[in-house]
């Protein structure tokens, strides 16, 4: 029956794209795999990266029509697909479109919708299903999608009827952006994609989600303005929220107006310029003395669009023991959740931002700065004490050494893509980032893996930049199959691989806090990664002596290629300072 | 150990925040959206204590009453992302407020000779029960009220022998107005 559809919509449909040119409407209801990909483009998809199967045939055979108006991007698995569709939202702040068969499809995707649902990135998976009458037979690449997901989403579907398939991709793109963003997936049963819609509905409309556009309460606005008169030794302690709600040119009048300091956290790197003076680095585990010391003593921490991660608190007790805390979220259920703040206030970012700043100018604050002094004397002190550093050798590459290199060869203007581990902190602490999203990491998840793939969506995002991907030997290893897809589609990857031998983090662990019992972390036994680019037709570079790493750096990055450089870099090095998990951060360990 | 003597004051267990709470949740009619919910309980662990879902008299949406033990800041917790949920409207912690809690409970009980019987319906009629079936040597009682008034009832039928119970779980109302009446404590 389902073959019946199918044929009937194939042959009625042999040219869909000329119906449109002639502005005549088709006769016969389209399909649902037609109404899916129309309802994408409506919504602004003109990239989607994915991977086929038998669930979603149908929907690959109306991409392959709509090939002019959608270019779909196809991935070596599945896991690539979603992590390139996050560096594409990340990179763009627009919606991220990933397509996966059902089975094993949907389960390679899981660990990208979870990364995104950590990172609040928008997303838009679809995801192929057995067809409906054979859902909860544990048929072929059967798997309950929807029950594997749910708790990594911020909404999903399992399409039941065709006529609302356009209404259902409508509202997903609507959830996936609105409020705190997030993952959304579509589970579509294969015979859905076949039906015809005959007559397309709407959802049900008590159940359209509005985001409660509340209107900011004015006397915490002027609480808020009063405690920044009062406070003494006040702080800006500023997240992914910024970034999402792109509201860092708001965060900088602010600052600069206040002469107040800023740290952002490893999420909110970027919406803060990191060269400016009030800025004091990145906060938490592998953040700044300075940070953490003003944090500790702060008597007044605004925090903005962060969630006390427990990766910044460290002990919770002696966070900011002695401050008053003024928490902007734009999800309440983030708000009082670790750390109970005396004022609340629940909106996005720029939205507060835009109501303090003009709350402010009714104040008189000159006299601020002044009364900070002692404040910002105690600061640079902090600042001057212990500077991020490292000690540079002469026989070997220090990994600091390759992001500061990284860093003057781009001009400090590329986007940067981690993966997880060593490498993500030196580069968070090395590369001074000029705006938002140019910092592209998997915070929450913490998913090795991310980095290459999230580049290749990044870059296509992205054409005018220049998109670099750091990452460490291991996580290399977990999705390098990608690279031969940005060959395929001559997409201009580069690739920097912080080649250690280990997996240096884990190392790194063990060595402080597990007596030096390298468990399971020895990397030493690795492909040739120069041999394996060349063999995948990328261009292969490598860097052993210090003398050689600006010369790679240039020759990989100054050309359009696919480049992965290997950069052999002294093997156990250690990344400082360090909170212990759980510690206080006073008591960091600095070298 | 002999048996002792305790006064109930003195509690030698260590000190707990964990409390009851009842919890209502107004959410979509729709396959799926009641697991969203019991997820975010389980995905902590927690046990649901009971839940019961119901139509409204608004079409297409369900209310679905919640009771689980739990410290407060979890459960604020789970209320606040809770209502994050898409096909949520409203989310009230109940036990916050003036309410009234009820639930029903069928139970299976042997009454075997004509003494039993009437101690049983000396029972029900003290809880204003109802008897809705009965054979030869047993009875079906039906009793709705609060949690406790509900357990107590049971109790004083162990002694008769209880073969089976079956219990709705627990729905729950706010008042109309804020104070907490004397009928509360009646039932």
């Amino acid at each position: 029956m389902e073959v019946q559809n199918m044929k009937t919509a194939t042959e009625t449909y042999s040219k869909p794209i000329a119906f449109e040119s002639q502005n005549i409407q088709p006769q016969v209801a389209p399909r649902g795999a037609e109404v899916l990909v129309r309802a994408l483009i409506k919504n602004g998809v003109d990239t989607i990266f994915g991977l086929p199967g038998g669930a979603v045939l149908h929907i690959y055979d109306e991409i392959w029509r709509y090939r002019d108006q959608v270019t779909h991007y196809l991935v070596r698995h599945e896991q690539g697909a979603v992590h390139a569709a996050e560096g594409y939202a990340k990179a763009t702040g627009k919606v991220g479109v990933a397509l996966v068969t059902s089975g094993p499809g949907a389960t390679n995707a899981v660990t990208g919708i979870a990364d995104a649902f950590l990172d609040s990135v928008p997303l838009v998976v679809i995801t192929g299903q057995v067809p409906s009458p054979l859902i909860g037979t544990d048929a072929f690449q059967e798997v309950d999608t929807f029950g594997i997901t749910l708790p990594v989403v911020k909404h999903s579907y399992l399409v039941k009827d065709v006529n609302y398939l356009e209404a259902i991709v409508d509202e997903a793109f609507h959830l996936a952006q609105s409020g705190k963003p997030g993952p959304v997936v579509i589970d579509v049963p294969k015979d859905i994609t076949a039906h015809l819609c005959e007559n397309p509905k709407k959802l049900h409309e008590d159940f359209l989600f509005e985001e409660k556009e509340k209107n900011l309460d004015e006397s915490t606005i002027e609480k808020i303005c009063e405690k920044f008169l009062s406070a003494k030794q006040p702080i800006f302690y500023i997240g992914g929220g910024v970034v999402t709600a792109d509201a860092s040119a708001e965060m900088l009048q602010l600052a600069e107006k206040l002469q107040i300091p800023v740290t952002p956290t490893l999420m909110g790197l970027g919406g803060f310029p990191s060269a400016h003076d009030l800025c004091l680095g990145m906060l938490g585990m592998h953040g700044t003395y300075a940070s953490n010391m003003a944090v500790a003593e702060s008597d007044l921490l605004i925090a903005i669009g962060v969630r006390f991660d427990d990766r910044v608190t460290g002990k919770l007790a002696t966070f900011a023991p002695n401050a008053e805390v003024i928490h902007i979220d734009i999800a309440a259920s983030n708000i009082g959740k670790i750390r109970k703040p005396q004022i609340p206030l629940q909106a996005d970012a720029k939205t507060a931002l835009l109501a303090i700043l003009k709350k402010l100018e009714t104040y008189e604050f000159d006299s601020m700065t002044a009364k900070r002094g002692e404040w910002w004397h105690r600061i640079n002190n902090w600042r001057n004490s212990v500077p991020l550093s490292c000690e540079y050798s002469e026989n070997e590459i220090k990994p600091q050494q390759v992001i500061e290199e990284l860093h003057r060869v781009t001009n400090g203007d590329a986007i940067v893509v981690t993966d997880v581990g060593q490498h993500q902190m030196w580069a968070a602490q090395f590369y001074p980032l000029k705006r938002s999203r140019q910092w592209l990491t998997s915070g929450g998840l913490g998913t090795m893996g991310f980095g290459l793939p999230a580049a290749m969506g990044a870059a296509l995002g992205c054409p005018k930049d220049l998109v670099v991907a750091v990452v460490g030997d291991g996580g290399f290893q977990m999705t390098n199959q990608e690279i031969i897809t940005a060959i395929q589609y001559k997409i201009p990857l580069k690739v920097i691989i912080m080649n250690n031998g280990y997996l240096g983090m884990v190392r790194q662990w063990q060595e402080m806090f597990y007596d030096r019992a390298y468990s399971e972390v020895d990397l030493s036994i690795s492909p040739d990664f120069v041999k394996l680019a060349e063999a995948y037709g990328a261009l292969g570079l490598r860097a052993t002596k210090p003398g050689e790493l600006r010369e790679v750096l240039e020759a990989g990055l100054n050309n359009d290629k696919v480049a992965i450089i290997d950069v052999v870099v002294s093997k156990e090095e250690n990344v400082f300072p360090i909170v212990p998990a759980g510690g206080n951060s006073r008591d960091m360990i600095l070298k | 150990m002999g048996r002792h003597f305790f006064p109930p004051t003195t509690d030698h267990r260590p000190p707990t925040t964990e409390m009851r709470h009842t919890i209502s949740i107004l959410l979509a009619n729709e396959a799926g959206e009641l697991s969203r919910v019991v997820g975010l309980f389980s995905a902590r662990g927690y046990n649901i204590e009971t839940i019961s879902v119901g139509k409204t008299i608004l079409p297409n949406f369900s209310r679905c009453t919640i009771v689980t033990e739990g410290d407060e800041k979890t459960v604020d917790q789970i209320i606040k992302q809770c209502s994050r949920l898409a096909r949520v409207r409203e989310v009230k912690a109940v036990t916050t407020l003036p309410h009234i809690e009820r639930e029903m409970g069928l139970v299976d009980v042997n009454a075997k000779t004509p003494t039993e019987r009437q101690d049983i319906l000396n029972i029900v009629d003290i809880f204003r029960a109802k008897v809705v079936d009965m054979s030869h040597d047993k009875m079906i009682l039906e009793i709705s009220g609060n949690k406790d008034k509900v357990d107590t009832m049971i109790e004083l039928l162990k002694p008769f022998g209880v073969n089976e119970t079956a219990r709705t779980g627990c729905v729950a109302i706010n008042r109309l107005s804020p104070f907490e009446p004397i009928e509360n404590n009646r039932d």
